[in-house]
């Protein structure tokens, strides 16, 4: 999958999760999933559980403590898929 | 660990502590009793001349026995063989969505199940549910826990 895919395809997950006070027209590439887009910790795990779901792939605890950005996002899954 | 060391690990304690047993705890699930206190001082408001015990509390039995004894015993079970025991671990209820069948008087005994969903990245959710000594559906849903590792100072 290319980025671009990916990320389509990563931006309703991210939606459902985003707080009522942040617009989804705010996210971007480089957006901070905890601390620009306000998601919480937890609901953080859940982001991650549904990509696991969509884009058939597993993280582990070290993909999880990288984790910051969408742009880490996607490169842990395009990482994952082309593993 | 014995179910008795768990409970001694809990953060909580009388007014706040809603858990006297735990009858079962294994990986998938845990299983425990309380019995509200007739005496409790919340029956004095909750409500005017009709002593019922608040929903909020019902939640933080089903929280205590079935999401952070649990998370308790999983925690220590990941730590096996891990000799660092200066983390502390804190566990702070993320969500909860519970539906209530059926009110607890002052006094009553209820049984707490829960049902691991999954552990995973430090999030604990349970299937929970909360039963009447005459085994009578009081309440169920799920409960999320995150895990937070303190170091003792």
């Amino acid at each position: 999958m290319t980025n671009k895919e990916i990320f389509e395809q990563l931006l309703p997950i991210v939606k459902t999760y985003l707080p009522d006070d942040v617009d989804a027209t705010q996210i971007n590439l480089d957006s901070d999933l905890t601390k620009e887009l306000n998601i919480n910790s937890a609901h953080l795990v859940d982001v991650v559980l549904d990509v696991e779901d969509a884009f058939d792939v597993e993280f582990t605890n070290e993909d999880m403590e990288q984790l910051r950005t969408i742009n880490d996002t996607i490169a842990i899954i395009q990482k994952k898929q082309n593993t | 660990m014995k179910h008795s060391e768990i409970i001694a690990q809990l953060p909580y304690k009388a007014p706040f502590l809603f858990v006297d047993s735990l009858e079962q705890v294994h990986k998938d699930g845990v299983v425990g009793t309380y019995q509200f206190k007739e005496d409790s001082y919340f029956y004095e408001g909750h409500f005017k001349n009709n002593p019922i015990t608040p929903g909020v509390l019902l939640t933080e039995c089903m929280a205590q026995i079935g999401v952070v004894s649990l998370g308790l015993f999983l925690i220590q079970k990941e730590a096996k063989g891990n000799i660092d025991i200066t983390l502390k671990p804190r566990i702070a209820m993320s969500n909860t969505t519970i539906d209530f069948y059926a009110s607890v008087s002052p006094g009553e005994s209820v049984t707490v199940k829960s049902e691991k969903i999954y552990y995973r990245f430090g999030k604990l959710r349970c299937k929970v549910s909360m039963m009447s000594s005459q085994q009578e559906l009081i309440a169920k849903g799920t409960i999320d826990g995150m895990i937070v590792k303190q170091i003792i100072q």
